[in-house]
């Protein structure tokens, strides 16, 4: 934000993510009745569940002295009490017990976050409440729809956020990256058309009648375990700002119809990713993979996730090199090439949500500006009043006008 | 955040001041560079000058200007009081002041199925944004706005644009004088209560909602522990282990005049909420008028301490006390 920096002060550190968003804090069955401490936008949170099963997410600082409630308690069927002093607090995040004294302190609360459960999600709104419409949460129904079928894991990535964003919207690198399993000469020679409107981007590449690559050859064998053909592939990213994707892939037979919309001799899956920024160079990545074939088979879900954890592992080592890389060469911004596009869109998606929020609306302030503000001298005069007997009003800055008609009235 | 944040200064022009009651200015603060937007319920603090020495005050923002980049502030000058709204008051076009960020201390919950926003007098400042920001969100809410007369009540014509039938006036000289128990009992069970007003207000809906064996937590409110049961009048203070005896002036507080005479005070949030400036009363000569929130009812009954920051004392006659004999008020007290 700009507000309350000096002439002359350096800017303040932007970080890359908005905080009027719906983030994915945990999946559901890791919100439970523990409490679940965890750092999203940089705001450290914890998460529990009250025993009606209403998961709820308070800032993971008591009001008193600044102790991660985490390390507290359980109290009742909805508190957590300070494992400090005792302070109790509702999930409301309002205090309801306070030691050594017969009152409430009126001010004594927590921030609560704003949360919902949805697609087998915990996801909290880490910034202004007022404008927290559960109708925001992004679109990952496959994940619990019950005509498709999957599981996934968390990966604690140590990059930006938007690495991934960019590595998901970018499919050049598969043939390089994922070679042994995903990737195909064809990928970087295809078409990638790409297309967005002012909250999504679309990247849509088909490759047809090819040689299936071999993680695609085995699940069309789950359906067709006769067919050795060639096939026609899709993958259609849809990125949902700031930070979710949802892969549509798969494979048919070629020249079946799928181009055309009829996937019938082919299996499709959804690779479902959101990646919840934990700092500015941090984040919790959640996945899964969905499917729509061989629905009560656990043990295709289990070689599905399985195996895109392997994938997902050599991604995961090259965008934490890329952040050392960008952190070991400051003042060095990327080259971006037309195979980028898909990112690139996404990014102006992210930075324009920043931008709304710098302006003003909705934005929260941020706490990291400011000490340096224009008033310093007002504010250390202000802070320890001075008393009449001995203020002169010295330590005021000049501008401070002292009301001689108040003085004479002696007020 | 519910915690208290540090306060980061800046300098806000006066851009416009104008009497909107009888006692009552808004006043248009302009930040000089844009500020971040106010929330419901939060204050400015804002650098004054009393008595000779920089002074803190908070107030309520009432809201932002139409272009977002000021912040509106109702304040009332209390000539018994400190000397804070005086030197608001004073202040004219083009006068510039210190200021904090917006501060959140009284922070609206969303969601609820059923608000009501209570104002006494000037505590409505710390309302008039939440009502719109409830309107705004389709909100189950009522808004009771009560005061002494209609000429002492601010925002009056705006509020009742905003809100129409859902502003309910109590006006004591028109007839229609607050009950605060009849209020409380008439409500739903799930209605959440934002209450801001004088101390006795107050402490009849604290009193009233515990009666009612409401949740505590679904009473929010906020002071600035600016009024008491009485007129601040002079009184004396004794510490008799130091040898302190110490004339508090109507305007200044106790605390402040114990620290002018040298006493080592110590106190945080001085408006009567954090209890850290009790002191123990060993003897008064006329009525403690307790104006903290830290203290509760039976505590202040008991009048074995105080809180230095916010209470006073006034004489016997004043009180109300039986027995008054019209000698001066004087407090007798150890400090730790």
């Amino acid at each position: 934000m700009s507000a309350h920096v000096a002439p002359g002060a350096p800017a303040p550190a932007r970080h890359p993510f908005p905080l009027n968003a719906w983030y994915a804090a945990a999946w559901d069955v890791e919100v439970a009745r523990t409490l679940l401490p965890r750092t999203i936008c940089n705001r450290p949170i914890v998460l529990y569940r009250t025993a009606a099963g209403a998961p709820t997410a308070l800032a993971d600082a008591c009001w008193h002295r600044l102790v991660p409630l985490s390390m507290g308690r359980l109290r009742g069927d909805d508190e957590i009490q300070c494992g400090y002093h005792g302070i109790c607090y509702d999930a409301a995040g309002r205090a309801t017990y306070m030691p050594a004294q017969e009152t409430i302190n009126p001010s004594a609360t927590v921030h609560a976050y704003p949360v919902v459960e949805r697609h087998r999600f915990v996801w909290v709104w880490p910034g202004d409440p007022a404008l927290a419409d559960p109708g925001l949460v992004p679109d990952l129904h496959w994940n619990d729809d019950p005509e498709w079928a999957g599981d996934g894991r968390t990966i604690h990535a140590r990059c930006d956020y938007r690495l991934i964003v960019d590595n998901l919207l970018d499919l050049t690198h598969e043939q390089f990256v994922h070679g042994s399993s995903i990737g195909h000469d064809s990928l970087s020679e295809s078409d990638f058309v790409v297309t967005h409107d002012d909250r999504t981007v679309t990247g849509t590449k088909w490759m047809t009648g090819i040689d299936p690559p071999p993680f695609w050859k085995r699940n069309l064998h789950d359906r067709f375990p006769d067919y050795d053909g060639p096939i026609d592939r899709w993958q259609i990213i849809r990125f949902e700002a700031p930070c979710t994707v949802a892969i549509d892939v798969g494979v048919a037979k070629a020249g079946t119809g799928a181009p055309e919309g009829d996937r019938g001799a082919g299996v499709n899956g959804f690779v479902l990713n959101t990646m919840t920024p934990e700092t500015d160079n941090t984040c919790h990545y959640f996945w899964a993979f969905a499917r729509n074939w061989s629905l009560r088979d656990q043990s295709i879900t289990t070689r599905l996730r399985d195996g895109v954890s392997g994938v997902f592992f050599e991604d995961e080592v090259m965008l934490e090199a890329q952040q050392r890389g960008i952190e070991a060469n400051p003042g060095y911004d990327f080259y971006n090439l037309n195979i980028d596009a898909g990112g690139m869109w996404a990014r102006r998606l992210i930075d324009r949500m920043i931008a709304a929020e710098s302006e003003g609306h909705g934005a929260e302030a941020d706490d990291t500006l400011g000490e340096a503000a224009v008033a310093a001298g007002a504010a250390a005069a202000a802070e320890r009043p001075r008393r009449a007997e001995h203020g002169d009003g010295t330590d005021l800055p000049s501008r401070f006008d002292q009301p001689a008609t108040l003085m004479q009235r002696g007020l | 955040m519910g915690a208290t944040t540090h306060r980061r200064w800046t300098t806000a022009t006066v851009v416009d001041t104008t009497p909107v009651a009888d006692g009552i200015r808004r006043i248009v603060l302009e930040p000089a560079s844009a500020g971040p937007p106010a929330p419901p319920g939060s204050h400015l603090d804002v650098g004054v000058y009393v008595n000779g020495g920089a002074d803190l005050r908070s107030y309520s923002v009432v809201g932002m200007g139409p272009y977002g980049n000021t912040y509106v502030l109702g304040v009332q000058l209390a000539r018994q009081s400190r000397g804070g709204s005086a030197y608001m008051h004073s202040l004219r076009r083009g006068a510039q002041i210190p200021v904090t960020q917006p501060l959140q201390n009284f922070p609206l919950a969303y969601g609820r199925p059923r608000y009501l926003l209570l104002a006494g007098g000037i505590g409505i400042t710390a309302l008039v944004a939440m009502g719109r920001d409830l309107k705004d969100r389709g909100a189950d809410y009522r808004f009771v706005y009560g005061a002494r007369s209609r000429h002492l009540m601010a925002f009056v014509d705006e509020l009742a644009t905003d809100h129409g039938d859902r502003l309910e006036l109590r006006i004591d000289d028109e007839g229609g004088r607050l009950d605060v128990d009849e209020l409380i009992a008439g409500l739903a069970p799930d209605t959440e209560l934002y209450v801001c007003g004088p101390i006795p207000m107050l402490d009849a809906v604290r009193r009233g909602w515990a009666q009612a064996g409401r949740p505590p937590s679904s009473l929010r409110f906020e002071t600035f522990g600016s009024s008491g049961r009485f007129a601040p009048e002079p009184f004396r203070v004794r510490i008799p282990r130091l040898g302190y005896d110490v004339m508090v002036p109507h305007d200044v507080s106790l605390l402040e005049a114990l620290e002018n005479a040298g006493a080592d005070m110590m106190f945080d949030c001085r408006r009567g909420e954090c209890g850290l400036c009790e002191v123990r009363v060993m003897d008064v000569h006329g009525v403690i008028d307790h104006r903290d929130v830290f203290f509760s009812d039976a505590q202040h009954q008991r009048g074995d301490r105080m809180c230095t920051c916010v209470s006073r004392v006034v004489s016997a006659r004043t009180g109300g006390a039986s027995g008054a004999d019209g000698h001066d008020p004087v407090l007798t007290i150890d400090i730790p």
